[in-house]
């Protein structure tokens, strides 16, 4: 625990060191954000689609099939577009990171890259982490925008509801602190995916086998940390907000 | 002592020009409870190149990653050109780094790097313009005979290759200290004799400080044996009798340092362990 604190301390403090490293953050950013797109866009739509197919029956079945949208809108922005996106992103790129820089580790590049005057915590680390949360961030928005419009889809489509009163009640009941949690989560989560893929990564001891173990392990943690965080995030929230 | 350096815009190296290049002060480290060196302490003058001998597995190359500040010590002090690396924060370690080469087991090389971007990438950090890169690289990658492969990876090369452009990483900003970790580890007798060429080429050529990690007793002869003729370009034996004043030796044996001096005393040293060992 104190070696990961320590660990995203000093790459978070190194953002306000020279040199910085401004083309290896746009470089994570596009591997980690336009790298996620199609996967985050899938799950988004699937998730959106089968939330509305879901629901739609139950909430008919009390004469409320009309709030279709609010509903899977609600549950997109507040949870499902946040914490599902996050799990994707986490399974594709914390393993990711755990396993480059295990391998740089057990190879000793990172011994070779500290040797020839280079920080890896800033020429590593730090780009991740701003990377990867500001792309959490937008890749949060299109998960959300995609899941709103999947279950659209199917409720319009195949439940045969109107179009209109779906968006209309999707957009009218959303409040500024619905949009505010669902923002907030993913800087959270970014950051946890990040934090954790490096560390695992950057403590890589034995070979082969232990970069396959820290791959393991960061993707487990992080995605357990993942929804536990969403949790206490989500009742401070409603703490504040009352909603 | 780093500050003022910085506030004098002189190389670290320089900074104590009467401080020898290495000095291990009692130094000791273990791992999980194991102790790997105990109470070492040697120096390595200016211009003076140490080869370090040892069976396998006795802490040799973790004695070079101290003597950079890679592992801090559980006791005792490491200098380097003067400064306490082992007292120094990281930070002020990557500045020291620069008067420093280090040339790793197996190459360590950036595998997703071309070789010129491996090495001229002290040069990129230190955000020079491409054509004096370019010129650099291209400079110690002739030193090693190795200037056709600027634009293969690490990968596409053969492992003496590999090792070869490693040490053109290490020379390409002419540091003052080299520290080689078995650069013929693992390679063929060939390649072997072609890397300790270079490593002789430097060590005359420039006078570097040195330390040079090795198991095996040929390549550490050779060196002791051998010089590199400015006039021919080529390494040729010295006298016989004779051996190179700048290279003495040291010899690690169960995590203690064991011999610490000339060709001349180690070949005739009584202690049964040197005896065996040099068998």
């Amino acid at each position: 625990m104190q070696q990961y604190s320590l660990l995203s301390a000093r790459a978070l403090g190194n953002l306000f060191r020279r040199p910085f490293y401004g083309a290896d953050i746009i470089t994570q950013a596009d591997l980690i954000g336009v790298g996620s797109l199609p996967i985050v866009i899938l799950t988004g739509f699937f998730t959106g689609g089968v939330l509305a197919l879901q629901t739609a029956s139950t909430l008919a079945q009390f004469g409320a099939g009309a709030i279709t949208g609010q509903l899977v809108s609600f549950s997109m922005i507040k949870e499902l577009g946040p914490v599902l996106t996050s799990l994707m992103v986490s399974g594709r790129n914390a393993s990711g990171m755990a396993s480059e820089l295990g391998s740089m580790m057990v190879t000793e590049q990172i011994d070779a890259m500290r040797a020839l005057g280079t920080d890896p915590l800033k020429k590593l680390v730090m780009p991740r982490i701003v990377a990867t949360i500001i792309m959490m961030f937008f890749l949060t928005i299109v998960s959300d925008a995609v899941g709103i419009t999947g279950g659209a889809l199917v409720a319009v489509l195949m439940l045969g509801q109107d179009a209109s009163q779906y968006f209309h009640t999707a957009y009218q009941s959303l409040q500024y602190a619905d949009v505010l949690q669902g923002l907030v989560k993913p800087l959270f989560f970014g950051f946890i995916i990040a934090t954790i893929g490096c560390y695992y990564g950057m403590n890589t001891r034995g070979g082969t086998q232990g970069v396959g173990r820290s791959t393991t392990q960061a993707v487990v943690v992080s995605s357990v940390l993942i929804i536990a965080v969403d949790f206490v995030i989500s009742r401070f929230m409603i703490g504040i907000f009352g909603r | 002592m780093a500050d003022l350096a910085v506030q004098q815009d002189i190389p670290e190296s320089q900074a104590h020009p009467e401080a020898p290049a290495v000095r291990f002060e009692d130094v000791s480290i273990g791992f999980e409870g194991k102790d790997v060196l105990e109470h070492i302490s040697f120096q390595v003058e200016r211009g003076k190149t140490r080869i370090l001998l040892g069976p396998a597995g006795v802490g040799k190359s973790v004695l070079l990653k101290l003597a950079d500040g890679l592992f801090r010590p559980d006791s005792g002090r490491v200098f380097i050109f003067g400064y306490e690396v082992s007292a120094m924060p990281e930070e002020e370690l990557f500045r020291l780094r620069e008067s420093i080469g280090i040339v790793f087991q197996e190459g360590a090389l950036f595998d997703s790097l071309t070789v010129r971007d491996n090495v001229g990438y002290r040069l990129m950090e230190q955000q020079l313009p491409d054509e004096e890169i370019d010129q650099r690289v291209t400079e110690a990658l002739r030193f090693v005979e190795l200037e056709h492969t600027l634009t293969k990876f690490p990968s596409e090369l053969s492992g003496g290759m590999r090792r070869r452009v490693a040490i053109a990483r290490a020379i390409i900003t002419k540091p003052d200290l080299i520290l080689y970790d078995s650069p013929t580890g693992g390679l063929d007798p060939i390649t072997s004799t072609t890397i300790i060429e270079l490593v002789i080429k430097q060590r005359d050529a420039y006078g570097t400080s040195s330390i040079v990690v090795t198991h095996r007793l040929q390549d550490a002869f050779m060196m002791a044996g051998h010089c590199f003729n400015r006039e021919t370009g080529k390494i040729e034996p010295l006298p016989e009798g004779t051996t190179d004043p700048s290279t003495s030796f040291l010899v690690l044996h169960q995590g203690k340092l064991v011999f610490d001096g000339s060709t001349h005393d180690l070949v005739h040293s009584d202690d049964e362990f040197l005896k065996e060992y040099l068998a």
